[in-house]
């Protein structure tokens, strides 16, 4: 088992953080296998275990290519068994190895949550920092593509309100091979929450930001720090996931009308980057919450919290344009009137500087 | 076609068969002492958050076959995932009396520093854990295995769970995946005849979950009478079989609930109650081991002295040691800070 009095992995080098990103191209999915290979050739303890990994390559191609380079052995398709084989990581991640587990959907979770939340997540505080599970839990998130209620969902507030795993969300393929550097080479468990539609999948509608420049290098985004993507000093959308760029797209149409909306992509949820939420919030007076994740009780009320505990003066407009609270419809006419869309962001853009 | 694992016994030397009794009278000693303490101060009335162990208590009195049997055969490398009726195991699986009884307690001095709990055991030296949660400590057995034989260090992994588990889903997971992958795994089903009220009769559709193994291509095997050395005899077999890649093995063993489900319980369900004691093993094996000249009266005594000696130890250590800090409380949620 892994004892607290040891140190990272032996060999860890320290790696850049943030690079520049140069001018290679690469879509979300290859950034997230190029990390992964990455980190498979420097530590043996790495390995990749999940439904349809292997030949396949991952349903939403995570894993492309990776059987190829290391084989069977340490590319592992498993059984429909989500119990099983998640339990399995964090088995192996507790006796030392830092495995890469992929749970195909999110919402597969309901089949598997108690390996999840009850032992991935609170193994180390229950043995009072003496067991480590240095895991990664890979799924896919997101709707926009008529997949039903059973296949759409988001829920990383689900997750991330469970107390003993980080959770990421990456928006784009810098941030994607960056924080899959991290999440494996943190002691901590890492959920790691893809976007398909952010992934630049061929048989998928692209958004234009799934392909961007990304270091050859290793590097790393570190866990817990949101960035701010766009500049403004109008009002702030504070965002995460495909909501990024739909408004990033929102705020480059308002540019020319002469209002400046200034974009925060936060990239993990746990640990919650409060303080550039703050920073945005004081810069602008108007914050904008657009989460694709169920309105209630979620992410959105909590970003509505940390700002008011701050100080409550601070803003002059809070809302949020969030998944309402219905299960996500089949009919395109009825999905995309609940998602985040760029039609409901720019309307709430508009009233909130109005106001 | 798999290898079959049977309940024949094997002859076992004089003093393997004084360390099995002697396993089970330490660890009776500690149950017994851990009864004491946790009802010295209930009252009045009987308050289960009150007292020195506070919370629900699940003791394992009865159970000492398994336990014995099963970790004779155990190296401190191999692993160990137990249930929410864990102290049976951990003690014979080497566990340090103090840092478990400091848990007990809620101890800084406690293997969790008072975070876990008596159902929450992690103790990275042997390789031991726990899970509250029914049939949920199977999977991270595979995964200790699997660790075990990347590494190629011929450790295995056992997974132990009550005979309710055998309906849960995570059970059949865990089988089907270890036998695909011909884990270095055992799994055991203590069965005790209930889970909580609900008899065996009531949850289960065969009549011994060692036939579920078949399902699955791999050996089982049902031990009756709650008879340590036969429980020796099966793990050994199945542990040869985990040691040499040959894959996991299932093996059933009908013991004894001695007590409730947790301290607490009427037992209104039980309507054998009075006669209960009658199975207890402990003087079964006593008996048998004192009829066949193993062991003497003297011998015995002197066994129950050393237990005494090291369990009260263990519990006046807790006692004396540090609470935690409650503002601590948040520390060890992760590694690196957040």
């Amino acid at each position: 088992m892994s004892i607290s009095t040891e140190n990272t992995t032996p060999g860890q080098a320290s790696l850049p953080i943030e690079p520049l990103p140069g001018t290679r191209r690469l879509n979300t999915a290859k950034a997230i296998q190029e990390a992964i290979g990455s980190a498979m050739v420097q530590d043996d303890s790495v390995f990749v275990m999940g439904e349809d990994v292997g030949s396949y390559g991952g349903i939403f191609s995570s894993t492309t290519g990776l059987l190829d380079t290391f084989g069977p052995d340490r590319i592992i398709d498993t059984p429909i068994s989500e119990s099983a084989f998640i339990g399995l990581g964090i088995g192996a991640a507790v006796e030392g190895m830092r495995p890469i587990v992929e749970l195909m959907f999110v919402d597969f979770f309901g089949v598997c949550m108690d390996q999840i939340y009850n032992h991935m997540a609170k193994i180390h505080y229950e043995s009072g920092g003496n067991v480590r599970v240095p895991m990664v839990l890979m799924t896919a998130v997101g709707g926009g593509y008529s997949d039903g209620a059973q296949h759409s969902q988001a829920l990383w507030g689900t997750f991330a309100h469970l107390p003993g795993m980080k959770v990421v969300v990456p928006s784009n393929p810098y941030d994607a091979k960056g924080l899959m550097t991290a999440a494996i080479r943190s002691d901590d468990p890492v959920v790691y929450m893809f976007h398909k539609g952010v992934m630049g999948l061929a048989w998928m509608a692209k958004n234009k930001r799934s392909i961007g420049a990304v270091p050859e290098e290793d590097y790393e985004v570190p866990l817990g720090r949101a960035k701010v993507v766009r500049e403004g000093t109008d009002v702030s959308i504070v965002t995460l996931s495909l909501s990024v760029h739909h408004s990033l797209d929102v705020a480059k149409q308002l540019a020319s009308e002469g209002i400046g909306v200034e974009v925060l992509d936060l990239r993990s949820l746990v640990p919650l980057d409060r303080e550039a939420i703050i920073a945005t919030a004081a810069k602008t007076g108007r914050v904008v919450v657009v989460d694709e994740d169920y309105q209630s009780f979620g992410l959105s009320g909590e970003i509505a919290a940390t700002i008011s505990e701050h100080d409550p003066q601070l803003l002059k407009h809070f809302s949020r344009v969030c998944m309402p609270d219905t299960p996500i419809p089949y009919a395109q006419e009825l999905e995309y009137a609940v998602l985040p869309t760029a039609a409901r962001i720019e309307a709430a853009i508009r009233k909130a500087v109005a106001e | 076609m798999t290898t079959e694992i049977t309940e024949a016994t094997t002859a076992l030397s004089t003093e393997q068969r004084r360390d099995l009794l002697r396993q089970m009278i330490l660890i009776r000693t500690f149950e017994e002492a851990i009864l004491r303490e946790y009802h010295a101060d209930k009252g009045p009335g009987f308050d289960i958050g009150k007292g020195l162990i506070p919370g629900e208590m699940h003791l394992a009195a009865g159970q000492e076959p398994v336990a014995a049997g099963l970790c004779a055969h155990l190296e401190t490398g191999d692993g160990l995932t137990a249930t929410h009726r864990p102290h049976h195991l951990a003690i014979a699986k080497g566990m340090k009396l103090r840092s478990l009884a400091g848990e007990i307690f809620g101890r800084e001095s406690g293997l969790g520093r008072g975070r876990g709990g008596h159902m929450h055991l992690f103790d990275p030296v042997t390789h031991f854990s726990c899970s509250g949660i029914i049939a949920e400590g199977f999977p991270p057995a595979l995964g200790q295995a699997f660790a075990f034989r990347r590494a190629g260090n011929n450790n295995i992994a056992v997974a132990v769970a009550g005979e309710g588990a055998a309906n849960a889903g995570a059970f059949h997971e865990s089988l089907n995946l270890a036998a695909l992958w011909k884990l270095p795994v055992i799994f055991i089903i203590e069965d005790n005849d209930w889970g909580i009220s609900v008899a065996r009769s009531a949850s289960t559709s065969v009549a011994s979950n060692a036939d579920r193994a078949a399902a699955y291509g791999i050996p089982g095997v049902r031990i009756e009478n709650n008879d340590v050395e036969a429980v020796h005899a099966a793990v050994g077999q199945a542990v040869a079989r985990a040691r040499a890649g040959d894959g996991p093995s299932l093996i059933e063993v009908h013991t004894l609930r001695l007590w409730g489900h947790f301290e607490g319980d009427a037992q209104g369900y039980r309507l054998n109650l009075d006669t209960v004691s009658e199975g207890d093993p402990i003087p079964a094996y006593r008996g048998k081991l004192l009829d066949a000249g193993v062991v003497t009266a003297a011998d015995i005594a002197a066994m129950e002295a050393e237990a005494s000696t090291q369990v009260e130890d263990a519990i006046e250590h807790a006692k004396n040691s540090p609470t935690p800090n409650p503002a601590e409380a948040l520390k060890y949620v992760f590694v690196e800070g957040v």
